[in-house]
C-alpha cells in the first residue's frame, strides 16, 4: 500500500438494512489521475463516493482521502475534496455567478467575485452569468456544477455519473471539462455506467460488480484480458451520434 | 470547523433570503389564507358571534396571527425539502463548513419570512378597523411571544423538511396546526363550548397564547395566561429542537 495515494480504500463494507451493497471494496487512486468506477445501476458506486466524501459511514473497512482518514479526520477530508453529485447540485433560484460566489464564500476564500468571474469565463458561462440557473440547459447546469466544485482548487474531485441524463453535445462538453481538470493535475474519481465514458477519460478503470471490485487496470490491461483481436474488414457506417452531431453543427 | 459557524450561517441566510425576495408570492400566499379567514369571520360570521368585545376584528387578530405562522412554516419545510432533494444539501455537507449552519440558516429565514407575513396581516387588520391602545412594551411583548411561537413551530417544520419523501409530505404536517386555533378562544369565547370541547380548548397552547396577546393589545393586565403561553412556547421549542437535531444528526452521519 503506497502512502502517497490520493485515495486508499481497504475492505469497505456497507449494507442498507439487509441489502449488502459493498462487500469488501479495495482500490487505490494515484494522484493526478482519472480513475473510473464502472458499474451498472445499483452497483454501489454512489455509496463508495458518499463514504469517501464523509456523507455516509461505512460498516467496516478503511478509507483515506489525500492521506486523511474519512472517519477520524472528516474536516480535513472535506477541506481537500469537492463532490459533484449525481444530480447537478446547483441553486436554481440564484444566478450562475451567485452560485459560484456562494461556494467561494462558504470555502472562506477572499475575492469571491473575482474567483466566480474567472470560472464563468473558463466554463464559457459568462454570457449566462446573471441569469437564473433555472433557465440553464442541462449541459450548462453540469458545467456550472463542475465549476462550483473547482473553487478553492481541491486536489481531488468526485464526479458521480456526471453525464447521466445529458444530451450528446452536453456530454462532450463535460468530457472536455474533465480532461482539462486532469491536465491541471487534479485527481478525478469518476463513476459512470457508460463504458465509452470510462474508455474516453480514465487512466485506470475499476469495475464494481455485486459489491466487489472484480477488475482494476488500465484500458490496455483490460483489453489484454480478452481474446486477441481478430482482423475483419467492415464498412464503417456513421453512428447515429455522428449524424446527430453533424446535423446540429457540432465541430 | 465551528469557528466559521456565524460566518457560514450568515452566508447561507443571505442565500435563503434571496430565495424569498425572488419568490415574494410565497409570502403573499402565506398571508392570503389568514387574511381570507379574517375577512370571512369579520364580515360574514362576525355579526352573529357574540365575542363580548366591541370590535370583532380586534378580538380575532391574535388567533389570525397564529394561523399566519402555522401556514408560513409549511414553506420552511418545503424549502428545506427542496434543498435535500436537489442535492445542494449534500454539496454543503461535503464542504468544509460548520455543518449545522445549513439548518440554522433555514430557521432564521423562516423567522424573517414569518415576520414579514405577520406585518402584512396586521396592516390589513388596521384597514379593517383593528385598533390597539397597547404601548411600546406591550407591542414588544407581543412580538416576543410571536417570535417564540414561530421558532417553536419552525423546529417542528424542520423534521418533515428533512425526512419527507414528497413535497406534499413536507407540508401536510401543518394542517393540524392550522386547525388548532378553531378549537380555542381565537374565534369565539370558550364558555359557549360543550364540556369536553371546552376542556380541550382551554388547555391547549393556542388559547393561552391568544388570550395573552389579546390582553396585551387591549391594555388589560395580563394574568397567568402569559406565563402559560410562554411555558407552552418554550416547551414546544425545546422538544421540537431536540427531535429536529436528532433527525438532522441521523441524516448527516
Amino acid at each position: 500500500m503506497s502512502t502517497d495515494a490520493a485515495i486508499q480504500v481497504r475492505g469497505l463494507q456497507k449494507s442498507y438494512k439487509k441489502l449488502e451493497v459493498l462487500r469488501g471494496v479495495d482500490f487505490e487512486v494515484a494522484p493526478g489521475s482519472i480513475f473510473a468506477l464502472l458499474g451498472s445501476n445499483g452497483a454501489g458506486k454512489t455509496t463508495v463516493v458518499k463514504i469517501l466524501s464523509t456523507l455516509l459511514k461505512a460498516d467496516a473497512g478503511e478509507a483515506s482521502v489525500n492521506g486523511f482518514d474519512v472517519v477520524a479526520q472528516p474536516a480535513e477530508v472535506r477541506q481537500s475534496i469537492s463532490l459533484t453529485g449525481q444530480f447537478a447540485a446547483v441553486d436554481e433560484m440564484l444566478s450562475g455567478r451567485e452560485n459560484l460566489v456562494l461556494v467561494a464564500k462558504l470555502r472562506h476564500l477572499k475575492g469571491a467575485g473575482a474567483i466566480a468571474d474567472g470560472l464563468l469565463d473558463r466554463f464559457a458561462l459568462t454570457d449566462a452569468a446573471a441569469r437564473k440557473v433555472s433557465t440553464y440547459s442541462g449541459g450548462m447546469r453540469r458545467r456550472l456544477d463542475i465549476a462550483m466544485s473547482l473553487i478553492g482548487n481541491p486536489p481531488l474531485i468526485f464526479l458521480d455519473e456526471p453525464t447521466t441524463g445529458l444530451d450528446p453535445e452536453a456530454r462532450l462538453e463535460v468530457w472536455d471539462a474533465v480532461r482539462e481538470l486532469a491536465a491541471r493535475g487534479t485527481t478525478v474519481l469518476l463513476t459512470t455506467q457508460y463504458l465509452d465514458e470510462a474508455e474516453q477519460l480514465a487512466d485506470r478503470i475499476a469495475i464494481l460488480h455485486e459489491g466487489r471490485i472484480i477488475v482494476n487496470g488500465t484500458l490496455a490491461e483490460l483489453k489484454r484480458m480478452l481474446p486477441p483481436a481478430e482482423v475483419e474488414y467492415i464498412e464503417k457506417q456513421p453512428t447515429l451520434e455522428d449524424v446527430f452531431l453533424a446535423i446540429v453543427g457540432h465541430e | 470547523m465551528t469557528t466559521h459557524f456565524f460566518g457560514d450561517t450568515a452566508v447561507l441566510l443571505g442565500r435563503s433570503l434571496r430565495h424569498i425576495a425572488r419568490s415574494l408570492d410565497t409570502i403573499i400566499t402565506t398571508a392570503i389564507m389568514p387574511i381570507a379567514f379574517m375577512l370571512l369571520f369579520v364580515y360574514v360570521f362576525g355579526g352573529a358571534i357574540n365575542s363580548g368585545s366591541d370590535s370583532y376584528v380586534s378580538y380575532l387578530l391574535p388567533g389570525i396571527l397564529l394561523i399566519t405562522i402555522a401556514s408560513g412554516i409549511s414553506y420552511t419545510a418545503y424549502r428545506l425539502f427542496l434543498d435535500m432533494k436537489s442535492g445542494i444539501f449534500e454539496r454543503f455537507q461535503s464542504m468544509p463548513i460548520a455543518r449545522s449552519s445549513v439548518l440554522w440558516a433555514h430557521v432564521l429565514t423562516s423567522l424573517v419570512a414569518n415576520l414579514v407575513s405577520l406585518v402584512v396581516v396586521v396592516l390589513v387588520a388596521l384597514l379593517m378597523g383593528f385598533r390597539s391602545g397597547a404601548g411600546v412594551l406591550a407591542w414588544l411583548a407581543v412580538a416576543g411571544i410571536l417570535i417564540l411561537f414561530t421558532l417553536a413551530l419552525t423546529w417542528i417544520a424542520v423534521i418533515p423538511g428533512l425526512t419527507a419523501k414528497s413535497v406534499d409530505g413536507a407540508s401536510a404536517f401543518s394542517y393540524p396546526l392550522l386547525f388548532l386555533p378553531f378549537i380555542s378562544s381565537a374565534f369565539v369565547p370558550t364558555a359557549t363550548m360543550p364540556g369536553p370541547v371546552r376542556a380541550f380548548a382551554e388547555n391547549q397552547p393556542v388559547t393561552s397564547i391568544v388570550n395573552a396577546i389579546r390582553d396585551l393589545f387591549t391594555g388589560q393586565p395580563v394574568g397567568a395566561d402569559i406565563w402559560t403561553a410562554l411555558a407552552w412556547c418554550v416547551g414546544i421549542l425545546v422538544v421540537a429542537y431536540f427531535f429536529a437535531m436528532a433527525t438532522y444528526r441521523r441524516k448527516i452521519s
